[in-house]
């Protein structure tokens, strides 16, 4: 398991309070001379570090439940038995064979169109585009996606972002079949690093690494750069830093919303009836995790493009945030819990710890006071 | 029932249960092995320092580091004992029980004015002074009849604590 560091103050200076999401309701403000008593019982302290063991909602949010098992009696068996014959005999070979033609259609177009026509910048641009919709029509075909998309497609406008819940890295294909958006990624290593250098370059995407702390300036000014040109591909951009399982939102980070653009939310909801989408990236690759839709009946998803949002006047970046994660939870059923995803990576800063201590300092002092 | 699989038999159940003095229901052992489990994320029999850590709501507490002590490394059966005193069944001496375990750090069945001290720098951090908490902690001592040199017991505890009653309580979810 990678060592966990406690993460750099400069990441949650601005994130709100998360006292005033968590049910703290236990702690009643104590009144009354200070006793004995009142100062040796940690009940309460101790009573909120239990049930953070028993029971906390930063876990939920990466829980995978393992689907019911459905083919427990006599006739069902054989029928479940059929099942996987047909997807690992049949329909695997067969989605392997569609995604290799649609790879090999891919490149043989790709790259002519990207050296020979290095001085049509114009033309280029807009067949690489329809080239990356194209690829990932042919992943999509490979897992026989049922993708319902609701509302008005993203138009290709000036100043404008897109944001979306994160699942999975399919999101990114789900999305893109439709629109060729350039997306901000964490720089993956392997086959996925290879594919984001070369041909994802070419779209526009921009790459971050979680590790390094100074990236973020960087990462800040590349996305304002982007957003100015009016050119590039529309932004898309996932806020919540890291791969939900799809019933939780965690907290948005604000760089998306503090660009002074308009921002467009995109719901994503996945429908587990054959197979679960959420990338559980501790425990598999992601080279796993497709084969594992690639060998499943389907994936099914329900995509909602919604109404694109403003900063309202007087509303802080945070607000901004909040408020479309928000708008993308109810529409796509999900919870909202107050945690920041990046928690996955590294220890909670010593401010909430502190935030504790001097409530409780003051509450000592005060009624010290008191007689 | 030695390292963690995935499936618990009625008789672990009431192994488990029985070794918690019948705190906890038999629901609520299964839900808590499901937690156990999720929590030991490789399996190993126990949850490491660093996987309770991992939970930011547990890391923020600011009792953790003492709480770890105690159930760093236990196995699923003591896992339960220890959150046992945290049942609604469990009684009130029970509870003053881990209560005194926490401030007891070398574990003499003794609690001296600097183990409270230590306790009280744990929750107050750098918002009072050392001198503060010492003067609080010599003046409160005095008005309930102990001085600094006096050692505190488990019976002192229940005397000071049990007045009016103590509720520490922890819901174990159906899930």
């Amino acid at each position: 398991m990678s060592k966990l560091n406690t993460s750099n103050s400069e990441f949650d200076l601005d994130r709100p309070n998360i006292e005033d999401y968590l049910p703290s309701g236990s702690i009643q403000e104590p009144r009354g001379k200070l006793r004995l008593r009142d100062l040796l019982d940690i009940s309460p302290t101790l009573t909120e570090a239990a049930g953070a063991i028993v029971d906390d909602s930063f876990t939920r949010c990466f829980k995978s439940n393992p689907p019911e098992p459905w083919n427990w009696n006599v006739y069902l068996f054989p029928l479940w038995c059929l099942g996987v014959v047909v997807r690992y005999g049949f329909l695997f070979p067969l989605r392997v064979l569609v995604l290799t033609l649609g790879w090999i259609i891919f490149l043989s177009c790709y790259f002519p169109v990207h050296t020979l026509l290095k001085g049509n910048d114009k033309l280029r641009k807009k067949l690489e585009r329809g080239l990356v919709e194209l690829i990932c029509s042919f992943f999509v075909a490979s897992w026989t996606g049922v993708i319902k998309y609701h509302g008005p497609r993203p138009s290709m406008r000036p100043r404008q972002v897109f944001v979306a819940n994160h699942t999975s890295m399919i999101d990114f294909i789900v999305l893109e079949q439709m629109t060729a958006f350039a997306v901000i990624m964490q720089k993956h290593p392997g086959w996925v690093g290879l594919l984001q250098s070369t041909i994802l370059e070419s779209l526009g995407c921009i790459w971050f690494n979680r590790s390094e702390s100074k990236d973020r300036g960087i990462v800040t000014r590349k996305l304002r750069e982007h957003v100015e040109g009016a050119d590039n591909n529309p932004l898309l951009i996932f806020p919540e830093g890291t791969c939900v399982n799809n019933h939780y939102t965690v907290m948005f980070k604000k760089g998306a919303f503090e660009l002074g653009c308009t921002v467009c939310p995109i719901a994503i909801k996945y429908n587990k009836i054959f197979v679960d989408a959420f990338w559980n990236s501790r425990k598999q690759s992601f080279t796993m995790h497709l084969l594992q839709l690639m060998t499943s009946w389907a994936v099914v998803c329900d995509v909602w493009y919604l109404e694109p949002q403003n900063l309202k006047p007087g509303e802080t970046p945070i607000e901004f945030a909040e408020r479309v994660r928000d708008i993308i939870s109810v529409r796509a059923g999900l919870k909202k819990v107050p945690w920041d995803g990046y928690l996955k990576y590294s220890r909670p800063s010593p401010k909430h710890r502190e935030r504790k201590q001097q409530s409780f300092a003051e509450s000592v002092l005060r009624r010290l006071e008191e007689k | 029932m030695g390292s963690a699989s995935s499936m618990l038999t009625q008789y672990d159940i009431e192994e488990v249960q029985e070794h918690c003095n019948y705190l906890f229901t038999q629901q609520e052992i299964v839900s808590l092995y499901k937690r156990f489990c999720q929590l030991d994320k490789n399996a190993k029999g126990f949850i490491s320092a660093d996987e309770f850590l991992s939970v930011p709501e547990f890391a923020m507490n600011p009792l953790s580091q003492r709480l770890l002590k105690l159930v760093d490394g236990l196995n699923f059966k003591d896992f339960v004992a220890f959150l046992s005193a945290f049942s609604a069944k469990a009684t009130v001496p029970q509870k003053i029980e881990l209560i005194f375990k926490i401030y007891d750090s070398d574990c003499n069945g003794k609690v001296t004015f600097n183990d409270i001290i230590q306790v009280l720098h744990d929750l107050t951090g750098s918002f009072m002074s050392d001198k503060q908490r010492e003067e609080v902690l010599s003046q409160l001592l005095h008005e309930a009849g102990y001085t600094r040199e006096s050692y505190l017991l488990l019976d002192d505890f229940v005397k000071i604590l049990d007045n009016p009653g103590l509720k520490m309580e922890v819901d174990v979810p159906d899930d």
